[in-house]
């Protein structure tokens, strides 16, 4: 069937696509890797995945301190299978955090972003517009930021969009080590957001320059740009897109609960998530 | 030209001491003469040699499946080749940039990247410090005449993507002259790359492009079992075919969705946005990550599927294809999409010829040339995906050719993962030998990844070249817009959708 017709056609075959969450569970293939879980009694207490993470992304290992900073973590799972036991990885999504420093986890709690403050929840709760700045990012977060804008994961249903320009913004989402070549235009795009604004660092580049942590022409993510305030942090390489989701969400209080609902495994197909 | 020329295959190491070092206009002679024959360049880079630079040349015969490799010594200038053979065009500025070999007579001699000069010295662009803003920094071509004017766009964009610069000289709507800046994205791989392989070196060979991460993560793979002398299980290197084209299908049917959306086509735009993840998904079942980082190491691959998930994996891959087939369906037979997509944004064959382009930029020009087919390494040396060309380079061209790549990919995807050989998924992997060479050719999605990597005594990386598909075919963009109107250029930029952090590393 040809034009109009076809599309329509199409369409109800093709059925409703947008996932479950936050009203249902979110769905996550089975080797999703999301919350470590550390012990440091257990195994070598993590002293074997110390040397095999490719970020130094594992904090005081072989003490009862051992810890995961997931704002350097690039989830590949190698300290896991170094010392299994010690490091485990868990299937929770929530990644997000309001200061740099909580992203440093043992993961016995939950990592759950805490949300604004109840003027600045008035003012972004009900409508944030964002504006994306690719610092050298390598594409993987800018792709995981589309499609969280994408008709599955829909950031709009909750009033939260993309925009063309940072006059039209009500904050920044930086993504990328910030490479010395855009840090000037970071900063000017930084400078034409109106306030008040939000700041949200994505991935593991922006949160400690990641993999590109040291090279000489870059700053180490946002910490190594102190002139721009950072609101929320969110680890992950790149995060998922429902884990960016939720913790804009949490950020303007619209999710508060603290139950983890994960559906069954499988393949987020259509069928699977309704 | 035999003994002069070191004959190489892809993935296959050698003696880096074989490698002829001829004077440089007997050098230079034998690259105009094999690319003006037809070759094709796909790597031209310099290696610090005291106080000169040791420049490589990797010349691909795809009719043969031979590399040609041969090298030269240069001091502080040599004579450009580029106004006769353009597609060397941005590599004598790379070195330049990064050895500050000069180039006499560069037809357009501006800087690549704006990275620091890889060898101590004076900056060859003689700049003091770091220049405060790139496009503010650097000499455009100018148009000049009555209501001639420029528009500038970027670094950052209005949609979220990577930062570059594109500066337009117009009149009107027409576009005279289009000049892409890049280097924005620069993060100095290949320095932090130099001294490996370590447990970093993955990582950030997945961080190229994130988009291509199993592709670049092969050719390392590959490179690296070849200067170590190790083999993988077969039902590894069917995993790893798996994985390419499931990154191939992801990226294909996400770029036909964004199409649509540059056209208003909204039906398919939403569509493919929604099926993209399909593909995603589907490396994620495998690995645990969307774009399949973790999966590819040298040796083989980290995880393996049983039976049952792999069946699985099928149907779903299967049925996903069924509903891009009906997505993209819609698109490719409305009249409003014709309209805007034929006869936009063309580059004749000669052009694409002479640039050197590759992937699906040049086999939509009818220009046949596929890594995969031409110097198959892996599970394509015995299973093969047949290669899809189209005939009028244009943008229908460009989206066509991807349609059709796509569904040989679903349909290879399907039949592997129904067919996998038994047997485990990973060897183990030495250390790589001392003072070897190896080129490293994989078809990514955008094209040709090239790694070409040595070794020194130590058995350590002492320079790893990277040439990332968008390296060639950026200009091809650029020649595509010439004579267009300049509201067509996000249709023109989606339909190459090349990489920015690829190309400034």
């Amino acid at each position: 069937m040809d034009g109009i017709p076809g599309i329509f056609q199409f369409r109800s075959r093709f059925g409703g696509q947008t996932v479950a969450y936050p009203e249902g569970p979110a769905s996550f293939p089975e080797r999703f890797r999301g919350l470590p879980l550390l012990d440091a009694s257990k195994g070598d207490g993590g002293r074997a995945a110390e040397e095999v993470c490719p970020t130094g992304a594992v904090v005081d290992p072989g003490t009862p301190r051992l810890a995961i900073d997931l704002g350097r973590c690039t989830f590949c799972g190698l300290c896991e299978e170094a010392s299994p036991g010690a490091v485990a990885f868990t299937r929770d999504y929530r990644l997000a955090a309001r200061s740099r420093n909580e992203l440093v986890v043992k993961g016995e709690a939950p990592l759950l972003a805490r949300a604004l403050d109840e003027k600045a929840r008035a003012l972004f709760g009900r409508s944030l517009r964002l504006r994306q700045v690719s610092a050298a990012g390598c594409n993987g977060c800018e792709a995981e930021l589309n499609a969280a804008g994408n008709i599955q994961f829909d950031m709009s249903r909750f009033g939260v969009a993309f925009v063309a320009s940072p006059r039209h913004a009500d904050g920044l989402v930086v993504s990328g080590p910030v490479s010395e070549n855009m840090r000037e235009a970071l900063l000017e795009t930084w400078e034409a957001t109106p306030a008040p604004r939000l700041v949200i660092a994505v991935g593991a580049c922006a949160c400690s320059g990641g993999i590109f942590r040291d090279s000489p022409v870059q700053s180490n993510g946002m910490p190594g740009v102190p002139e721009i305030p950072v609101d929320l942090w969110i680890a992950g390489c790149p995060p998922h897109p429902i884990t960016f989701i939720d913790g804009v969400l949490r950020l303007l209080g619209r999710v508060e609960k603290d139950e983890l609902r994960l559906a069954g495994t499988g393949i987020l197909l259509p069928s699977a998530e309704t | 030209m035999a003994n002069r020329v070191l004959q190489a295959w892809n993935g296959e190491a050698v003696g880096a001491a074989e490698v002829p070092v001829l004077p440089v206009d007997e050098f230079q002679q034998i690259v105009a003469d094999i690319l003006t024959a037809g070759g094709r360049v796909s790597s031209y880079f310099g290696r610090e040699d005291g106080d000169r630079t040791l420049v490589t040349a990797v010349l691909a015969d795809d009719a043969q499946g031979r590399l040609a490799v041969l090298s030269t010594r240069v001091g502080a200038s040599w004579t450009s080749l580029s106004a006769e053979c353009p597609s060397l065009q941005a590599f004598e500025r790379e070195i330049f940039e990064q050895f500050g070999v000069r180039p006499e007579g560069h037809p357009w001699l501006k800087p690549l990247r704006f990275e620091p000069p890889l060898v101590p010295g004076v900056d060859p662009w003689g700049r003091v410090a770091q220049p405060s803003t790139i496009p503010g920094n650097y000499p455009f071509f100018r148009v000049d005449g009555e209501e001639v004017h420029e528009v500038a766009v970027g670094p950052v964009h209005a949609g979220v993507i990577e930062p570059g610069h594109f500066r337009f000289q117009c009149h009107g709507e027409h576009v005279f002259h289009l000049e892409i800046v890049l280097g924005y994205q620069h993060r100095g791989v290949e320095r932090l790359l130099v001294g490996g392989p370590d447990r970093r070196t993955v990582g950030l060979i997945e961080s190229l492009a994130g988009d291509t991460s199993v592709g670049n993560a092969i050719s390392y793979s590959n490179a690296v079992e070849a200067v170590s002398g190790a083999h993988i299980p077969a039902r590894a290197s069917v995993l790893r075919g798996i994985a390419l084209e499931l990154e191939r299908l992801a990226n294909h049917v996400g770029d036909l969705g964004m199409l649509a959306g540059d056209v208003g086509f909204l039906p398919t735009a939403s569509y493919c946005g929604a099926l993209r993840a399909d593909f995603l998904n589907s490396l994620a079942e495998i690995c645990g990550n969307r774009f399949g980082r973790g999966l590819v190491v040298p040796g083989g691959v980290r995880f393996d599927l049983d039976p049952g998930a792999a069946g699985r994996l099928a149907d779903k891959v299967q049925k996903a294809w069924e509903q891009v087939d009906g997505a993209t369906g819609l698109f490719f037979e409305s009249p409003s999409v014709r309209n805007r997509l034929d006869g936009t944004g063309v580059v004749s064959r000669e052009t694409c010829m002479a640039l050197g382009l590759v992937g699906p930029a040049a086999r939509a020009c009818g220009v046949s040339r596929d890594v995969r087919r031409d110097h198959a390494t892996g599970v394509f040396r015995f299973l093969h995906v047949p290669t899809v060309t189209g005939e009028t380079g244009d943008v229908y061209a460009r989206a066509w050719v991807r349609r059709l790549e796509a569904e040989r990919s679903a349909d290879f995807v399907v039949r592997q993962l129904r067919s996998l050989p038994s047997g485990p998924v990973r060897a183990p992997c030495p250390p790589p030998l001392p003072d070897r060479l190896v080129v490293s050719l994989t078809e990514g999605w955008r094209g040709e990844l090239c790694h070409v990597v040595t070794t020194g005594h130590d058995g350590r990386f002492t320079r790893y070249k990277l040439v990332d598909p968008s390296f060639h075919n950026w200009i091809g963009l650029s020649l595509a817009m010439r004579g267009e109107q300049i509201s067509d250029f996000p249709l023109c930029n989606k339909s190459f959708n090349l990489s920015y952090c690829g190309h400034d590393l």
